[in-house]
């Protein structure tokens, strides 16, 4: 551990990365609608930052590109994209209906925390990268809990955030463990993220204008009887 | 060249489509692009069968066996669900439809490009995210009912299969990790390939495991097929066709591949997890379509059954059971999309989807009926059919390779799968009791149904030379 070759680097990345993993806690916690999306806004800029230090790092430009394409789209286009295709009332700040309570929430993410680590490390033992052992569990604790905040979501939003929120575990994990990231990362970041959110976003409206909710989570006509 | 083509005429049929032209020929510049779009898969595949492989802009474009046999059943279905749009979906939008009309062949053309690029493209990253765009384009297609049952099965759809995709591409990632260590830049399958034995199993297996699950969501392996019943009993029939009959197929373009990668790779063994998760999802889906009531989703669930079949086959292993699944490709897709125009045309007539209201169609409406028997022979699995002849020699191949236990299980789901059909099939066709007077069913969907019953028919008995030597490039493209 201690043959780091960017020993600052590496310490303000860990820090980034605790961040990281607060944000995505925060996102199962929070009771608002808006507070999921600030923390979203939040996780990205980590993400960012992530991004720039290993760039500086590796000197890899692709980690810049990532750093700037998730600024725009995350910080900027997406919370953009969510206001003017979900209603108002959406955003209205209340009390989120959950599947869950939140400290058995909490309790079951802390085992999920625990299970990325128990598969990222063999992982690691077979394959060092400099800054995989930050970034690669992080990222995948990130990504089961933006998972477990879709299936204890009951609201629209919220679920596409924790959508998002996986997205992000995976890019954390990403930029460290293939820093000369393929187009894929930059594709998926600039196109794929941002349709993910137009479409979501317009389906929430017509269910919306359809339903009169958007507690996705209660719907329920179609299944086996 | 063609593969290019292939992929320009969908946008060029997009365009018009939405565009104030739209309201006049969208549905005609469809089908024409359509058609052309099959006369120039048909014309790859030939080329491909002869093993050969494509390339095309620079070595953007690429199409081996295998992606030439998806392509062309893509291609197919595409052309054949679009002459079915053009009656149905101008019943269904109703008066105030002009609008909704230019929407649905925008996005009809768009969904189908996505599905088009999915083969040929040759970086495996630009795969996943064509793969992930199926799913965002067929979204509003799903929900184009506006029903609360529609809305509902969409939202499903959409988050389920791209959070499956966010898991694949994880997966992807640790595998162009993989590749990179092992020193091999090209992310192709062929790069992979040959990147396989020196990749430290550490990586792939992870990746393998999480491309198997997240890209197993979309095909809708058992237990992560929740959302499949919904989304394909929900959508409007030729998107059904489309979803069911080819869009979990593109998708098992993506997971196939990878037997061949992992097999290469010291000490990995893909099968038992191929057999496990299509023994369970052939399991679970059998028992499901004895008891469903909505004659839509019994045919989603027989695409579960299906696609567990193949991925059973793909792990028993051999020549016979690569043939076996290359075939169940190809059968599955015409038997498919054919139920669905059937099933089209049922709701078009008599107005409901439950199998219990539908009881002796053939005095109400015969062409609907007779097209639901056949359909469910074909689906089911009865001789000469296609399905038929793939069964066989997936079993076959399970025989000759001493794996009786997966034989006689796969066999059991098989027969009961066939029952369950033919039985539901059999009464809500001849079954005593009224069904109310039909409506008139418009004169395309009726050549749909002519028109996609000549191969379900005959491509059980006769396979023209040129496909069989394709299904064997596919099978070798397999590892078989």
């Amino acid at each position: 551990m201690n043959s780091q070759p960017f020993p600052l680097l590496f310490a303000l990345d860990a820090l980034t990365g605790a961040l990281f993993l607060l944000t995505a806690l925060g996102v199962v916690a929070t009771r608002q609608v808006l507070a999921s999306l600030q923390l979203f806004i939040l996780q990205s800029l980590l993400l960012t930052i992530s991004a720039v230090l290993l760039g500086i790092a590796t000197g890899s430009q692709h980690l810049f590109a990532v750093a700037a394409i998730t600024i725009a789209t995350k910080t900027l286009l997406i919370p953009w994209l969510l206001r003017h295709t979900v209603s108002a009332e959406v955003y209205r700040t209340r009390e989120i209906e959950r599947v869950l309570n939140i400290p058995s929430s909490l309790l079951l993410a802390a085992g999920l925390i625990v299970l990325a680590y128990a598969i990222a490390n063999p992982i690691l033992a077979a394959v060092d990268v400099p800054f995989g052992r930050i970034n690669l569990p992080l990222g995948m604790a990130a990504f089961f809990l933006g998972a477990f905040t879709i299936t204890v979501r009951r609201e629209a939003v919220p679920q596409l955030l924790g959508l998002l929120a996986v997205e992000n575990g995976v890019f954390f994990a990403g930029i460290a463990i293939v820093p000369n990231l393929p187009v894929i990362a930059e594709l998926a970041a600039a196109v794929d993220v941002p349709v993910i959110t137009l479409v979501v976003g317009l389906l929430t409206r017509r269910i919306h204008a359809r339903l009169g909710t958007t507690a996705v989570g209660g719907l329920a006509a179609l299944r086996e009887h | 060249m063609e593969l290019a083509a292939i992929l320009l005429l969908p946008v060029l049929a997009s365009a018009i489509s939405l565009s104030p032209l739209g309201r006049y020929i969208a549905a005609p510049a469809t089908f024409v692009a359509m058609a052309a779009v099959l006369a120039l898969a048909i014309g790859v595949a030939a080329t491909a069968a002869q093993p050969g492989r494509i390339d095309s802009l620079g070595d953007w474009l690429t199409c081996d066996g295998l992606g030439a046999l998806v392509l062309l059943l893509v291609a197919f279905v595409g052309f054949t669900a679009a002459l079915f749009s053009w009656g149905y979906i101008r019943r269904r939008a109703g008066s105030a439809g002009a609008r909704k009309l230019r929407h649905y062949y925008g996005l009809y053309n768009l969904f189908i490009l996505s599905m088009l690029a999915v083969p040929i493209l040759a970086n495996v990253a630009l795969m996943w995210v064509a793969v992930e765009l199926t799913t965002l384009l067929s979204a509003f297609l799903v929900g184009f009912e506006d029903t609360p049952e529609a809305l509902e099965a969409a939202w499903k759809y959409v988050v389920l299969t791209t959070l499956g995709a966010v898991f694949a591409l994880l997966g992807f990632l640790i595998l162009y990790w993989g590749s990179r260590v092992a020193g091999y830049e090209p992310f192709t399958w062929v790069g992979l390939v040959e990147a396989a034995p020196k990749m430290p199993p550490a990586l792939l297996w992870p990746a393998f495991l999480l491309i198997l699950v997240g890209f197993g969501t979309k095909v809708g392996l058992v237990p992560m097929h929740t959302w499949l019943p919904d989304a394909h009993s929900q959508a409007p029939a030729p998107i059904c066709a489309l979803l069911s009959g080819v869009e979990t197929t593109t998708v098992l373009y993506v997971i196939l591949p990878l037997f061949p990668v992992i097999r290469l790779a010291p000490g990995l063994d893909a099968r038992p997890w191929f057999v496990g998760f299509g023994l369970t999802s052939a399991g679970i889906a059998t028992l499901l379509l004895i008891f469903v009531r909505d004659f839509k989703r019994m045919f989603a669930y027989s695409t579960v059954e299906h696609m567990g079949i193949i991925l059973v086959a793909a792990g028993i292993g051999g020549a016979d059971a690569h043939l076996g699944a290359a075939y169940q490709m190809t059968g599955h897709a015409i038997a498919k999309s054919f139920c669905f125009f059937a099933a089209g045309i049922t709701v078009l007539a008599i107005g409901t989807q439950e199998i219990a209201a539908v009881r002796g169609l053939v005095r109400a409406s015969p062409i609907a009926a007779f097209a639901l028997v056949l359909g469910g022979f074909g689906i089911a699995g009865a001789p000469p059919l296609a399905v038929f002849v793939s069964e066989f020699l997936i079993l076959k191949g399970g025989l000759a390779s001493g794996q009786y236990v997966t034989v006689g299980l796969l066999a059991v789901f098989v027969v009961i799968a066939f029952c369950a059909v033919m039985l539901h099939v059999n009464r809500m066709a001849f079954g005593a009791g009224g069904t109310a007077a039909a409506l008139a069913v418009p004169p395309s969907c009726k050549a749909t149904v002519v028109l996609a019953a000549i191969p379900l028919l005959v491509i059980g008995v006769y396979v023209p030379s040129p496909l069989h030597a394709l299904l064997t490039a596919a099978a070798k493209a397999m590892g078989g």
